[in-house]
């Protein structure tokens, strides 16, 4: 059996941490990861930046529309997720506007975030247009 | 000089903007380097003149500083293979011309009014980005905090940045889903300074003059049909705005409205431009509104309005965006011109609809036709139930103002 391990928590929680307390939390997720890559249980896995990052897309009446935020509706399950590698938000969207659910409920879209062992918490070399149009 | 020097800061600043945004991938690094090119040209153009492209030379003079001011913060490896790409000199961006800095100036416009940021966002990031105007100002006009205003922009720069919103103009297959968004936020901010009448007059209006200047900005890059339309349709609109409002804030409706302080150049200019965009024959509601707005503008008196025209315009609409808010004004339309019978039997059967139950408008033309078919105490409910609804203090003295008035009529 395939199971997926979906990570919840209160992002409060985590802004109130130090620089130390966060650092070492991703250490021992990167510690982790490696302990079920060792015992052959981790097929994949990622963190997710904060949720002021995600946009979800819904389709309906053949109509596409795409809002800011995790609005799916409470009475709305998680059914399924896709990893996509997309150039930006506009290619997230518009991938994620094929996925056949998209007219029934909703897709949440959120970039991935690296876990780094050096705390270093702001990535200045992914501005998404940094070096295209030039 | 010094004059000089801020008449092209108020013309070109934002223009110089969208282009450092672009070669430094990062708001606030663009902001910084706007900046400090500005307080260089303070220091420098008096001795040295001024360059014969103040914008080029603002935009390379502030691409050195930020380079420069990134330099000292980060290593120089790292600084190398962020920024020397091989066409990013500042001798790319001198030579680029006005062309580049315009398209520059579409991708503001379009990043900040992207479907990923939240309505309120996209309103603040245009007011902010591409209008220039200061936090301060833009919470003023939204009676918030410019606390509160300054976190909705910072949230929304962290959202292009870390979910990856491009700074591009869309392609042909999303041009009119993200064209519709942009208009959408512009007619907004039109809407909040023409209609809203509780927060101070004067920001109110600023942001009506915004919305008609990046009306005008846009047309000027982007010449499309809807774009003339709702451009005309904001002419038309506040080519009135003088009249629609006594000395005392109380609203005076359209047939009442003193005609000789409507705004004759603005309303030839918008009428124009509607007449432009009708020719195309790719228009949509924006311009459909224009001319019903047009029309009315035109009429020398009330009792000359064309009815039988705005009839047919709303028809048209009807066949475009057919949302009960425009099935209710074709059926104000329709009373005008068969008489109040015709209108209430239309109006009755959209609140049998439920959609538009809760809106006030919809009960105040209901008791303005049942007013003027002598259904006076079905007329005081459907006032009351206006009354009831509406939010802005304004409307309301008006609704209480007409209860008030039938009370007399029968007493």
């Amino acid at each position: 059996m395939k199971y997926l391990a979906l990570v919840y928590y209160d992002e409060n929680i985590i802004k109130q941490m130090t620089g130390d307390e966060w650092t070492s939390l991703n250490r021992e997720c990167l510690a982790c990861v490696d302990g079920l890559q060792q015992q052959g249980h981790y097929l994949d896995g990622s963190a997710l930046q904060p949720v002021d990052t995600a946009t979800t897309v819904r389709v309906r009446d053949g109509r596409a529309t795409a809002t800011d935020g995790p609005f799916a509706e409470t009475k709305e399950q998680l059914a399924g997720f896709y990893m996509l590698e997309a150039r930006d938000l506009n290619d997230a969207i518009r991938l994620a506007e094929k996925i056949p659910p998209a007219r029934l409920g909703s897709i949440e879209i959120r970039p991935l975030r690296d876990i780094t062992p050096f705390g270093d918490d702001a990535p200045q070399d992914d501005r998404p247009w940094a070096d295209r149009n030039r | 000089m010094r004059k000089e020097i801020e008449a092209i800061y108020a013309r070109d600043s934002r223009k110089v903007l969208a282009t450092l945004i672009r070669l430094l991938g990062d708001f606030e690094q663009a902001e910084e380097a706007l900046h400090d090119a500005f307080t260089c040209a303070l220091a420098q153009w008096p001795e040295e003149g001024i360059p014969a492209n103040p914008s080029a030379w603002l935009v390379s003079t502030g691409r050195f500083r930020a380079i420069d001011q990134i330099r000292r913060r980060v290593k120089f490896e790292d600084i190398t293979r962020q920024l020397d790409q091989p066409t990013s000199t500042p001798h790319a961006v001198a030579d680029s011309d006005d062309e580049m800095l315009e398209d520059d100036q579409l991708r503001l416009i379009f990043t900040c009014c992207h479907p990923g940021l939240a309505p309120e966002a996209q309103i603040a990031m245009t007011l902010r980005e591409v209008c220039g105007l200061t936090t301060e100002e833009i919470a003023r006009a939204f009676l918030t905090t410019p606390a509160t205003l300054a976190q909705r922009i910072v949230r929304a720069k962290n959202k292009i940045r870390d979910a990856g919103i491009p700074y591009e103009v869309p392609g042909p297959s999303q041009m009119s889903v993200r064209l519709d968004e942009v208009l959408r936020v512009v007619y907004l901010v039109f809407n909040e300074g023409y209609s809203a009448t509780s927060g101070e007059q004067v920001s109110r209006y600023q942001l009506a003059d915004e919305a008609i200047r990046l009306g005008r900005l846009l047309l000027a890059l982007l010449p499309a049909p809807e774009v003339k339309g709702l451009l005309a349709l904001m002419l038309l609109q506040n080519a009135r705005r003088s009249a629609r409002q006594t000395p005392g804030g109380n609203l005076v409706p359209l047939d009442q409205q003193e005609r000789s302080l409507w705004d004759r150049a603005t309303i030839q200019e918008g009428a124009a431009l509607v007449t432009d965009a009708l020719a195309t024959r790719r228009f949509g509601p924006y311009t459909l509104q224009a001319a019903i707005a047009a029309v009315h503008d035109e009429a020398p008196t009330a009792e000359a309005t064309d009815w039988p025209q705005i009839v047919g315009l709303y028809d048209v609409l009807m066949q475009q965006s057919p949302t009960p808010v425009v099935a209710l004004n074709r059926a104000v339309a329709v009373a005008m011109r068969d008489g109040p019978q015709a209108g209430l039997t239309l109006i009755d059967e959209l609140l049998a609809g439920k959609a538009l139950d809760a809106y006030h408008l919809a009960h105040a033309a209901r008791a303005d036709l049942l007013r003027r078919l002598g259904r006076i105490e079905e007329a005081r409910i459907a006032y009351q139930r206006a009354l009831a609804l509406a939010g802005q203090e304004p409307e309301r003295r008006f609704l209480q103002h007409r209860i008030d008035e039938m009370g007399a009529g029968v007493a």
